[in-house]
């Protein structure tokens, strides 16, 4: 068990012995993983390559392809993995994606307001009248300095990188879900716009909102301070500690405190 | 080499369908109905063995007479296009119902119908009646192209000599069980006029439905068509389009259900500075029956610095069959072509097909021309991130099915247009959203 996991009864997220292989190839990527995120709290999950980060984001939120041959996943005591990915977003759990994917034809405004308002409907709320929705929308862009040109165009199509990554982070604002998961946001960005990026994931912190931060590097940790920082290796948490625990890795990579850990 | 007794069977085949189809005898279209059956007669009706005829099988066209087919009296949709204002012309089994209709005249544009006109001896579309499908025989044989021009029974003669406030609406309805509707409508667009022609509805058990339509210069024609669900549905169609200088053609057709469905288009662009595009959206679903649609376009280029761009995409479920046949043919001379050429299916099952033949023959050295042709399946990638937002799966499949359609829908200019055509398809997919 992570030490500073916390195993008290109000995990938003919580993860035991979680095992994962390929649905068509005996390959375990996950194997025994355990890991509880807090309510309200920043979780950062660093590791090398191959460490089985995005496997363990896609398996949360349900992704085809792979098996869970042990252990469990629950949000809010609910189990996730008998849930379907978009009953799993309803419930309140939101992946921003480290390659979104370009859906031609399909508007951005379309895409959100079909996404916010299924929500509403799955969890029996009134949907969002359009103008409600394209005033919500209209603030939250600027905040994150979308072009409202942006928003009349096909979900992704022709963004750059940094306004495709800027595009999840509105799409996670207008969701407001309980439990974000970030997968590698900071990839693909120059210092301005994780700048940017980050400020609009530091302003959705607070109320009771938790994040899981999956990362490569430290620099992003820079913006969004995370209250714990735990070492993904081989499929497992290896170790668990403070922001000073993305320092470490910083300056001495990961081989040091793989040695460590045996 | 057929014998001496299959030609005759051949024959006797081709006198069969052209007895059964009666004729009417013509006024002003009497010796191009002559001249058509002729042709027909030289041609003989289509069969399996006819490379035109490879992906689709002729037989249900070749029959005498059409099956019975019920009259579906309930749809879930209202009528496309019914609020759009417009000057409507009903036609109940392919005949002209004045008494539905609006009164046809409007400013910029001549109305008259062809079975009404067709009682005199002399009229303005006697020299275009008949005449571009004759024209575009002259690459591959369309005999059902001439059985339509010598036995279309109604139809409309419009000419365009302004730009009327208003598009027209051709409205089909259905009364008898059994009717072989033979349209026949001859669209002339004069210099720098322009005309939007809606065309909706179902027409007959089975129906052979056909627009010659000269563009000439500077002028634009907009065709938006969009073939009402019957499921057993026969229907064979062709667009003859001749764009002139500087001249505008472009048809939009959505079809929906359908046993066995087959749209011709042949467009020539003999003036230079010409467009043309043709588009469809289809859906086809097999869950009550086979489905089978069948696109075949053929476009020339004989005029310099001519833009033509073919788009048709095909959503096919349940076995259903999709087929593509399109050429672009540049002809000495015709430098500076631009031609565009995209055929593309969506199958969301294994059970169903898609088959195109694209082709390319180009007898100019300095032109652009592009085909491409995929089937695929629906992107899981992009579903599972639309679900990730908590769209639900069925809901999901309907935007993805949207999204591939819409280069399609593009080609209508028209955004209320557009839209409406866009809700539509929506409405269907969502009904039918579970696969």
């Amino acid at each position: 068990m992570c030490p500073l996991g916390g195993a008290n009864g109000d995990a938003m997220l919580k993860i035991d012995n979680l095992h994962v292989k390929l649905e068509d190839e005996d390959k375990a990527i996950l194997k025994g993983l355990s890991l509880d995120v807090p309510a309200g709290e920043v979780h950062a999950i660093m590791g090398p390559n191959g460490s089985g980060k995005s496997t363990l984001a896609y398996v949360l939120s349900g992704r085809d392809g792979y098996e869970v041959t042990e252990g469990s996943a629950a949000l809010e005591g609910q189990d996730l993995l008998e849930m379907e990915p978009e009953q799993r977003a309803s419930a309140g759990l939101f992946l921003a994606f480290q390659y979104p994917v370009e859906i031609p034809g399909v508007g951005n405004m379309t895409f959100l307001r079909t996404a916010v308002n299924a929500q509403r409907k799955a969890r029996g709320e009134e949907e969002l009248s359009s103008g409600d929705f394209l005033r919500e929308v209209r603030e939250k862009a600027k905040a994150l300095q979308i072009d409202p040109e942006m928003l009349k165009r096909p979900v992704n199509v022709g963004f750059s990188g940094g306004e495709k990554k800027r595009n999840e982070i509105l799409q996670m604002a207008m969701l407001s879900p309980k439990m974000c998961v970030l997968d590698e946001t900071d990839s693909g960005l120059d210092v301005d716009a994780m700048r940017l990026v980050s400020d609009g994931v530091n302003a959705l912190r607070g109320e009771g909102r938790s994040f899981l931060v999956i990362t490569h590097y430290q620099r992003l940790l820079d913006h969004i301070k995370p209250d714990v920082v735990h070492i993904m290796a081989d499929g497992r948490i290896v170790k668990s500690g403070g922001p000073e625990l993305a320092l470490e890795v910083e300056q001495n990579g990961y081989a040091d405190i793989l040695a460590e850990v045996g | 080499m057929a014998d001496g007794a299959e030609l005759e069977t051949a024959d006797a085949a081709t006198e069969a369908r052209l007895g059964a189809a009666k004729a009417p005898k013509g006024g002003f279209t009497a010796a191009a109905r002559d001249d058509a059956a002729a042709r027909l007669r030289a041609m003989g009706l289509p069969g399996r063995r006819d490379e035109y005829w490879r992906y689709t099988s002729p037989a249900p066209f070749n029959a005498p007479d059409a099956e019975p087919l019920p009259i579906a009296h309930s749809s879930p949709d209202s009528p496309l296009f019914r609020d759009i204002d417009a000057l409507s012309l009903v036609f109940i089994d392919g005949r002209f119902e004045p008494g539905m209709s609006d009164k046809p005249g409007m400013e910029g544009v001549e109305i008259s119908t062809l079975a009404e006109a067709d009682k005199s001896g002399d009229h303005w579309a006697a020299e275009y009646y008949g005449a571009l499908e004759k024209a575009g025989q002259k690459h591959v044989a369309r005999p059902f192209a001439a059985l339509n021009t010598a036995t279309a029974r109604d139809g409309v003669l419009i000419r365009v000599t302004g730009r009327p406030a208003r598009p027209i609406h051709i409205i089909h309805h259905r009364q008898s069980e059994d009717d072989d509707v033979v349209c026949h409508h001859v669209i002339v667009v004069e210099p720098g006029a322009a005309l939007t022609l809606l065309e909706t509805g179902m027409a007959g058990a089975r129906s052979n439905a056909m627009v010659e339509a000269d563009v000439k210069a500077g002028g634009a024609l907009h065709l938006i068509s969009a073939h009402r669900a019957g499921y057993q549905r026969l229907a064979l169609s062709h667009i003859f389009a001749r764009v002139a200088e500087k001249a505008l053609f472009k048809a939009f057709t959505l079809s929906v259900n359908g046993t066995v469905m087959r749209h011709e288009g042949v467009i020539e662009m003999v003036g230079d500075d010409g467009i043309a595009h043709i588009a469809a959206a289809v859906l086809g679903d097999g869950d009550r029956g086979p489905f089978h649609h069948d696109d075949t376009v053929f476009i020339t280029h004989d005029a310099e610095n001519c833009e033509s761009r073919q788009v048709f995409k095909k959503v096919l479920k349940n076995g259903a069959t999709g087929v593509f046949q399109g050429k672009i043919l540049v002809q000495p001379g015709a430098q500076k072509t631009d031609g565009y050429q995209i055929s593309q299916a969506l199958l969301l099952d294994e059970d169903s097909q898609f088959l195109a033949k694209p082709e390319l023959e180009i007898y100019a050295d300095d032109v652009q021309c592009s085909h491409g042709s995929t089937t695929g399946a629906i992107d899981e990638t992009a579903l599972f991130y639309l679900r990730s937002r908590g769209v639900p799966r069925d809901r999901a499949i309907v935007l993805m099915v949207l999204s591939f359609l819409a280069d399609a829908l593009e080609e209508i200019d028209d955004e209320t247009l557009r839209a409406q055509v866009s809700d539509r398809l929506e409405a269907w997919l969502t009904r039918r959203a579970k696969i």
